[in-house]
């Protein structure tokens, strides 16, 4: 990122857009002030309290019209605003072709992407110039908001909804990313970068990324879905153990028993949570029997054996 | 300071007279219960949505609540209503001691709701009917309906209380001579009141017991 | 205008017979305490209650100035990040809850509705002192939240953030919030029925000052927009406490019901909060410029106007959540529209300028600051209703520079120019002009460096509720604090020499601007009971004369 430009450089046509109707609005606005300043500072002068100038009524009917005239007046140039504005919005709602679809998860404090190929980056959005990018988002915790001045755009991104938000940008380059609905204590860290490259570009970083498919990945991405995030991870709000170098440990458990954290202890801990609670924790964790199959419980195993290195690459 | 009671039978001073005592008394209380509506539209614009975002999960839950106490709660909250009417109507004829007894009634009719609300409570704790609880049996969305049934049913039990404690105090300033009830309109404008919170209950009663039940 | 004429020879009159026939209401009842904590004067009451925002000013101000030095460099290096975030939610929630929404309808108001209505008091003055301890009980609330550790959720209180994921007393901050919106509902009651019921004999709808047309409007909003609020942070209190899951996303629960609950109170609170600054400026302007208003009843209709179409535009605050387009073009050309009164006034303003005899006392200063003010900080809020441009700025320092235009340029210079126009009705005292107009000055000097800047730092996208930022904005940070230390002096000064004027100011009479209404038809300050007999109304209001001052109005 380089200067002001990562912010304010227009990377979209739908940018140019809006800078043209926000300038036109603008000196708009710049002339209505001066105009009312004007009138108030030359009647300010001309009917100042020693001044000879002429205090006679004017007309009844001349006033009523001067009041007619601005109010018409006024709501002709807003409502002129109002479908401009409203014209360009509904124009821009409709990319062309078929859009690069992109995950987009916003967590408290990162923005996690997941190309179609299963690319994944964190804080970091490659996208091709010229070509539809859709990002489909969600939220893990509460709500952020995905924003990049360059394009002028921003989605909040409400958890319990999938929110869409595309856009076409038409200029390689870097472009800041920022979360834009407080979101906590690190919100203003919430930042990252867009890259806009060019198509071919675009296909070599791809080619240099490996796509993480293994049974860890799809374990992390269960955890969250399921929402064992929700409670478990570091930034929750409800009192659940956390599970970072939990695999292979020796837990104290209510009860007074120790037991190590065997695949047997962790499985029975997700179908039957009630059994073994840990020392100092309350029994709220609600089983996940009959929820999970067989093949995802694999998977979750398989991501918290990893959990160390993964949460050390969040922070 | 000014020692005289607005809610004795004389004129407060900053009104002029009887009449515009007793206007702004029955104006103010409109009003207020105007924000009431507003303070309850709120929750049952959040439970018609939801409601119909989850119809299912309404009904399930719908039917785990104890109809036969909400329809006895009913039942005794609009008898409540008459004898509030009659009270206003005995206050209208200047008949204090009449008043006193109907108010007293009243009173006691809107304990027993309480009481049969209470043992309502205490037996949807009993069953886990509660949002947050463990062992929460119902499906995954039932849990909404039952946040609303406790958001509702506790905001009209808080006023419920408010409103019986107005009748305490009313009764008590009736039998004492302090309100002359046919010189102010302080029982109908607290029989407003109690009208008024019966009327959210007759909403929420098939919002809550009869859901499902069809 | 009335039956008490407010020539100077009335004046003289109004003084023998208050000796004749009692003191004024600062010394009748005597000066005890508790005199005062159980009054149930309306002035009295509007003092305490001038104390009490008093000190919530301060406290929000201190909090903004912790702020402004935070956001001097770009690293977060004065506060940490949770410090930060417990200072704007600090800052928000007591100068909105405790300072904007209750300080003129409570002070001003409290003080000037029933005397403009020739009343001797509100309808219902024990429920106006209990209004002030649940003000005061509110404010005890967030108070405490703050010194237990604070909230950090920022004013707006958004959902599952405040409800299951912020670990800071939110609860008690929100109950707070929850009582001080109960004394709102009782204010606005009060000013609603003593309107309707108590005007003094003459005094028709149509002749009622602007002033109070405002008060009467904002207490419409109070009454029917503040329950909704209510509701909303009682259920995020029961689903923190209680589990309740109706904002909870994880078990079903929407968090934006509750983005629509808590606007559907939180943009008609703006015009809680600048209408009655609008009323303020309407009776200083004509005042100044010995104008009756222009366009009285263009006036009321559009105050009127405002306060309906201003419950329907709530939407506008949710343009980038993910609300259907549909809505978005709903909400956005009602916002348009909601802006057409306000449009209005400002002209009108400016028209009763034209062929007045004007002079520039401090109260005229803050009034004509606040039309430029507020023309500026409506105008932005045009941008702020087109989508494409919200789009952009939504949650960026647009927006902040856009409600400081509004509430702090507009609705408090309108507060300190009604206190100084009422400061001699209201003690009895002349403040010293000089020192006025220079603060008043300094005021929109200090107000414009700014917040100013805010509206270049939004458009070039710096998020609004940020600790640190990109080094790219430090120079309008730099700007905005120099402003801000500009302002925070000439909030500071009225305090001095209002204050000396208390003890010192020169006695004033009983209508030192020579102006017209019936609060200035009785004694500076007002006896116990306001008037010494029930005023009449024979004549429309503003009956001002640039032409010459008539000895016989
Ligand atoms: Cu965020
Ligand atoms: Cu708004």
């Amino acid at each position: 990122m380089s200067g002001l430009s990562s912010f304010i450089s227009a990377a979209s046509e739908r940018a140019r857009q809006t800078d043209l109707l926000f300038f036109s609005a603008t000196a708009l606005s710049g002339f209505i002030v001066l105009l009312v300043a004007g009138l108030i500072i030359g009647f300010s002068i001309r009917y100042r309290k020693n001044s000879n100038a002429s205090r006679a009524e004017l007309p009844p009917p001349l006033l009523r019209e001067f009041e007619t005239g601005w109010t018409l007046a006024t709501v002709l140039l807003f409502v002129t605003i109002f479908g401009w504005a409203s014209a360009q919005g509904f124009g821009a709602m409709t990319p062309a072709g078929e859009p690069l679809q992109i995950n987009v998860v916003a967590k408290q404090w990162m923005w996690k992407s997941e190309h179609p190929g299963g690319e994944r980056e964190i804080n970091e959005l490659h996208v091709p110039a010229d070509r539809a990018i859709l990002l489909s988002m969600n939220s893990q915790d509460v709500i952020h908001s995905f924003f990049v001045p360059a394009l002028r755009i921003k989605q909040d991104v409400v958890p319990g909804h999938t929110e869409a938000l595309s856009f076409i940008a038409d200029k390689p380059g870097t472009y800041a990313l920022l979360c834009a609905e407080y979101c906590g204590t690190q919100h203003s860290k919430m930042t990252g970068k867009v890259i806009v490259m060019e198509e071919e570009d675009y296909a070599d970083w791809l080619s240099h990324q490996e796509a993480d498919n293994s049974l860890a990945a799809q374990g992390e991405r269960l955890f969250t879905t399921l929402g064992c995030s929700g409670c478990h991870g570091h930034s929750a709000n409800v009192r659940a153990p956390p599970l970072e170098n939990v695999y292979g440990s020796p837990v104290a458990l209510a009860d007074g028993r120790i037991v190590e954290a065997d695949d047997a202890y962790l499985r029975d801990s997700i179908l039957q949570p009630k059994r073994d609670v840990v020392a100092g924790f309350k029994p709220i964790m609600p089983s996940f029997a009959g929820r999970v199959s067989e093949a995802n419980l694999l998977a979750l195993l398989a991501y918290l054996k990893k959990k160390p290195q993964q949460e050390a690459r969040d922070d | 300071m000014r020692e005289i009671s607005p809610l004795a039978g004389i004129v407060a001073e900053q009104f002029d007279d009887r009449g515009q005592q007793r206007q702004a008394a029955e104006f103010g209380m409109w009003i207020f219960l105007g924000t009431e509506v507003l303070f309850f539209g709120a929750i049952f614009l959040g439970y018609t949505l939801y409601r119909m975002a989850y119809p299912a999960a309404f009904a399930e839950a719908g039917r785990e609540t104890l109809v036969l106490i909400g329809s006895a709660n009913t039942a005794i909250l609009l008898t409540s209503s008459l004898t509030a009417a009659l009270a206003v109507k005995a206050a209208e004829f200047g008949r204090s001691r009449l008043v006193v007894r109907l108010i007293a009634v009243t009173i006691a009719l809107g304990l027993v709701f309480l009481a049969l609300k209470g043992y309502e409570y205490h037996h949807d704790i009993k069953s886990h009917f509660v949002p947050g609880d463990p062992l929460f049996g119902l499906s995954e969305h039932a849990v909404i309906f039952v946040s609303f049934y406790w958001a509702m049913t506790g905001i009209h039990a808080i006023h419920m209380a408010i409103g019986l404690g107005a009748w305490v105090v009313v009764a008590i300033l009736v039998r004492r001579g302090r309100v002359v009830p046919d010189k102010t309109n302080t029982v109908e404008v607290v029989g407003l009141y109690w009208h008024f919170v019966d009327t959210i209950w007759i909403f929420l009663y098939p919002l809550l017991y009869l859901v499902g039940r069809s | 205008m009335t039956d008490t004429t407010a020539d100077s020879g009335a004046v003289e009159t109004a003084e023998t017979t208050d000796e004749a026939l009692g003191r004024s209401y600062l010394s009748a009842s005597g000066s005890t305490l508790s005199s005062w904590l159980f009054t149930i004067d309306h002035k009295r009451i509007a003092i305490l209650y001038a104390i009490s925002t008093t000190v919530f000013f301060f406290i929000g101000g201190a909090a903004a100035t912790l702020i402004r030095l935070e956001l001097l460099t770009p690293a977060g290096d004065l506060v940490a990040d949770d410090t930060y975030n417990k200072l704007f939610t600090l800052h928000g929630i007591t100068m909105i809850w405790f300072f904007l929404v209750p300080v003129i309808p409570t002070t001003l108001g409290n003080f000037l509705v029933p005397l403009m209505l020739g009343a001797r008091d509100l309808a219902f003055p024990r429920l106006n002192l209990f209004s002030w301890y649940l003000n005061i009980g509110g404010g005890l609330l967030a108070l405490a939240a703050i010194i237990l550790g604070g909230v950090d959720t920022g004013w707006t209180f958004y959902t599952p953030f405040s409800s299951f994921y912020s670990n800071s007393y939110v609860s008690i901050a929100a109950l707070g919030v929850f009582l001080t919106g109960f004394s709102s509902i009782a204010t606005g009651l009060n000013f609603i029925v003593t309107t309707h019921t108590m005007r003094c004999p003459g005094l028709t709808w149509f002749r009622l000052p602007l002033f109070i047309w405002a008060n009467y409007a904002t207490s419409l909003i109070m009454l029917l927009a503040t329950p909704v609020l209510a509701m909303a942070l009682l259920l995020i209190v029961a689903e923190r406490w209680f589990g309740l899951a109706i904002f909870d996303p994880t078990r079903g629960g929407d968090p934006l019901l509750f983005q629509h609950l808590f606007w559907f109170y939180s943009h008609p609170a703006v015009y809680i909060m600048i209408l009655p600054g609008m009323g303020v400026v309407s009776e200083i302007i004509t005042c100044f410029a010995r104008r009756r208003v222009f366009g009285y009843t263009a006036m009321v209709f559009a105050i009127l106007a405002i306060a309906v179409i201003g419950f329907f535009v709530w939407g506008h605050h949710m343009f980038v959540s993910g609300q259907s387009s549909y809505a978005n073009l709903v909400f956005s050309f009602l916002s348009f529209m909601v802006a057409v009164p306000s449009a209005i006034k400002v002209f009108n303003w400016t028209a009763t300028l034209f062929r007045g005899r004007i002079t520039f006392e401090a109260p005229m200063l803050y009034a004509l600051g606040f039309v430029g003010l507020f023309t500026m900080g409506g105008l932005t809020g045009l941008f702020l209703a087109s989508v494409p441009i919200d789009l952009h700025v939504h949650d960026t320092y647009f927006v902040v520079a856009h409600f400081h235009y509004i509430m702090v340029g507009g609705m408090v210079s309108a507060f300190f120019g009604g206190l100084h126009f009422w400061w001699p009705k209201i003690t009895g005292r002349l403040y010293p002009e000089r020192w006025a107009q220079a603060a008043a000055i300094m005021m929109f000097v200090g107000f414009n460096t700014t917040f100013f800047p805010q509206y270049i730092l939004g458009y070039l996208g710096m998020p609004r509720r940020y600790h640190a930022y990109a080094p790219e904005f430090q120079m309008f940070h730099v700007a905005s604090t120099l402003g801000a230390v500009l302002l925070a002096v000439a909030y500071l000064m009225p305090l001095f020499y209002l204050g000396w004027s208390l003890f010192f100011g020169r006695a004033a009479s009983a209508n030192p601007w020579e102006a017209t209404g019936l609060e200035w038809t009785t004694a500076s300050p007002p006896p116990q009971h306001n008037f010494f007999s029930t005023p009449v109304v024979r004549e429309e209001p503003y009956n001002y004369h640039p032409e010459g001052t008539p000895k016989d109005a």
